[in-house]
C-alpha cells in the first residue's frame, strides 16, 4: 500500500487518484494500480516474506491496500502439492497442483475479496457489494460479516444449493436474479451508478480486487522455493485471475524476488461457455459474447471483461487455452479426486480435463514442471458428480452380506 | 420513437449529473448519435475510428446485449430504455 502511485488506464495511460474507479472516463478501458517498484525492491526480500503472515498479506508490498489492519479470515498459503499420481495418468512429469480449495470459504475468492474490502474499508465505504457465480457470494458475504459490513450479494437464481446456503449464511441481503451471470453483473454496473456508497467489489473497487490473483503466482513460486513453474494452467471465466497470476510472476522478477520467469500460461474453459477458447481457437482478437449452457457455472461468463487481455497473455507466453464438456468436467473431477485425494468443484475439473487435453495434444510437455491451478471446493457443487459417486454397496450388518457385496483383493 | 438513455456514472459529466435522458431514434446508433448532439462529447467516448462501439462499451436494448441482436442496427421501440454500461465489470 505505500508504494501505490496512483491508478493508470490501461489502454490510454491516463491518471487517476487511488480510488473506487475502476474505467477510464475516455476510452472506458480497465484502471491498473500502479506502484513504485524501485522502492518495493528495496523494501521487499525473501526474508521479511517468510517472516511475514501465514496469508495472502505477506506479500502486502505488492498489494494495494494497507496491511495494517486488513479484512482477513485467513486467505492464501494454501498447499501446492505435488501430484505424481496424476501426473502418471496424463503422462506428465513434475506437475503441482496448487489446492485453492483450501481457502477460508473454499475458493481463491477469498484473495480477492481481502484485498477489495480492506481497500474498501480505507476508502470509507461501508456496505460490500458484488455480482457472482457463487464463490465471490460466499466470500463477500464472510468477509463482510467478519468486518462488520453491511451486504448486498447478487447472484444468478438457478445456482447449485451448495452456493446458496453457504453465502446466506452469514446473514447478510442475498437477491436472487432471474437471469444468468452476464445479466446479474450488468444490474450490478448499474447498480453501481445508482449506488456509489456500496463497494461492489467487482465493479467500482475491481482496480484492487483482481490484484489479489497475483498472490496465487506469489505463492507458487515461493513454495517452489523461488523458482518459477515453466507452464501453468488456468481456469478462465471473466479472465482476470489469469492475467492476474502472469502479472504476478513479472512482477517477482521486476521487484528482485526471482532471477527470471518465463512461464508459458494456459487457459481452461468449459464447452458450454468458451468465449475466449473460440477466440484462441479462431486466431481472432474479437471475443463474440456466449450465453452459456455448463455444469461449470462458476465459469460462466458469456461476456469476459479480461477475456481479451488473457487471450492475449496466453498467446504472448506461448500457451493455449482448451475447453471440455460437461462429462469431461466430472471425469476431471473424479480423476483428481482420485489420484490425488483433492475434491475440487466444477472449475477445477474444467482445469484438470484441459490439462489432460493440453498434456494429450503435446502443449503442456513431460519436460516441463507444471502447475495447475485448482481454485474452489467439491463440496459446493457435489450435483456435479452425485449422479456417478455414491456407496460401493449397501448391506446389512453382517459379516455375510460384506462377504457377499464386496470382492476383497487382499 | 422516444426511449430513455441511461447514462453510467463515468459519463454524467457530460449530461450534468444527470443518468437517464430521453431521446428519439429508430436504432440503437440513431439514438446514440442523438445522445451526443445533445451531450457533445459521448461519440468519442462511445466510439473507435471505424464509428464501431469501442471495445470496453457494452450497450443494452431492454436488459439485452445489442451484439445479440443487431448492433448498432438493432431497432429500438416507444419507452424502451437503452443502457451504456462499462464492460470492464465481474467475474
Amino acid at each position: 500500500m505505500p508504494f501505490v502511485e496512483g491508478l493508470k488506464c490501461r489502454e490510454c495511460a491516463r491518471p487517476y487518484p487511488a480510488e473506487a474507479l475502476h474505467v477510464c472516463e475516455f476510452c472506458f478501458g480497465p484502471l491498473e494500480v500502479s506502484y513504485d517498484y524501485d522502492a518495493i525492491r528495496g523494501s521487499i526480500s525473501r526474508e521479511s516474506i517468510a517472516a511475514g503472515r501465514q496469508s495472502l498479506w505477506r506479500y502486502a508490498d505488492l498489494l494495494p491496500a494497507d496491511a495494517t489492519a486488513p479484512v482477513d479470515l485467513g486467505a492464501g498459503m494454501t498447499p501446492l502439492v505435488r501430484a505424481d499420481r496424476l501426473a502418471a495418468e496424463l503422462g506428465l512429469g513434475e506437475l503441482w497442483i496448487k489446492n485453492d480449495t483450501l481457502n477460508p470459504t473454499g475458493s481463491f475468492k477469498d484473495r480477492v475479496v481481502s484485498v477489495a474490502l480492506t481497500k474498501a474499508r480505507e476508502l470509507g465505504f461501508k456496505v460490500a457489494a458484488c455480482a457472482s457465480t457463487g464463490n465471490l457470494a460466499n466470500s463477500v458475504a464472510a468477509h463482510a460479516a467478519r468486518a462488520g459490513m453491511e451486504s448486498y450479494v447478487f447472484i444468478p437464481h438457478d445456482l447449485e444449493q451448495g452456493k446458496v446456503v453457504t453465502s446466506a449464511v452469514y446473514g447478510g441481503n442475498l437477491i436472487a436474479v432471474d437471469g444468468n451471470y452476464d445479466d446479474v453483473n450488468r444490474l450490478c454496473a448499474e447498480l453501481t451508478s445508482e449506488h456509489p456508497t456500496w463497494a461492489f467489489v467487482n465493479v467500482n473497487v475491481r482496480t484492487y480486487y483482481a490484484e489479489g490473483s497475483k498472490t496465487l503466482a506469489f505463492e507458487v513460486a515461493e513454495q517452489l522455493g523461488w523458482q518459477a513453474p515453466d507452464h501453468v494452467v488456468v481456469p478462465i471465466a471473466s479472465g482476470s485471475q489469469l492475467v492476474k497470476i502472469a502479472k504476478g510472476f513479472r512482477e517477482l522478477v521486476t521487484v528482485g524476488l526471482l532471477d527470471e520467469a518465463s512461464v508459458r500460461i494456459s487457459g481452461a474453459q468449459a464447452d458450454g461457455c468458451s468465449p475466449v477458447a473460440t477466440a484462441f481457437a479462431e486466431g481472432t482478437d474479437h471475443i463474440r459474447p456466449q450465453k452459456p449452457s455448463t455444469i461449470a457455472k462458476s465459469l460462466a461468463i458469456g461476456n469476459p471483461a479480461d477475456g481479451f487481455y488473457a487471450l492475449d497473455t496466453v498467446r504472448k507466453s506461448g500457451g493455449a487455452i482448451g475447453s471440455v464438456t460437461d462429462e469431461e468436467i466430472v471425469e476431471g473431477i473424479r480423476l483428481l479426486a482420485r489420484t490425488e485425494g483433492i475434491f475440487a468443484e466444477t472449475a477445477g475439473g474444467v482445469t484438470i480435463a484441459t490439462l489432460a487435453k493440453l498434456a494429450a495434444s503435446g502443449v503442456v510437455r513431460k519436460d516441463e514442471r507444471v502447475v495447475a491451478y485448482v481454485t474452489g471446493l467439491g463440496l459446493k457443487t457435489i450435483e456435479a458428480v452425485s449422479g456417478s459417486c455414491g456407496p460401493t454397496a449397501t448391506i446389512k450388518p453382517t459379516m455375510e452380506a460384506f462377504n457377499q457385496a464386496v470382492e476383497v483383493e487382499s | 420513437m422516444p426511449v430513455t438513455v441511461r447514462v453510467p456514472a463515468q459519463l454524467r459529466t457530460l449530461t450534468g449529473g444527470v443518468g437517464e435522458v430521453p431521446l428519439d431514434g429508430s436504432t440503437v446508433g440513431e439514438v446514440l448519435k442523438a445522445l451526443d448532439a445533445a451531450h457533445p462529447g459521448f461519440g468519442e467516448r462511445l466510439f473507435d475510428e471505424a464509428g464501431q462501439l469501442r471495445r470496453f462499451v457494452n450497450v443494452f436494448v431492454a436488459d439485452e446485449d445489442v451484439r445479440f441482436l443487431d448492433g448498432l442496427d438493432t431497432a429500438v421501440t416507444e419507452g424502451q430504455t437503452v443502457s451504456i454500461v462499462p464492460a470492464v465489470a465481474g467475474g
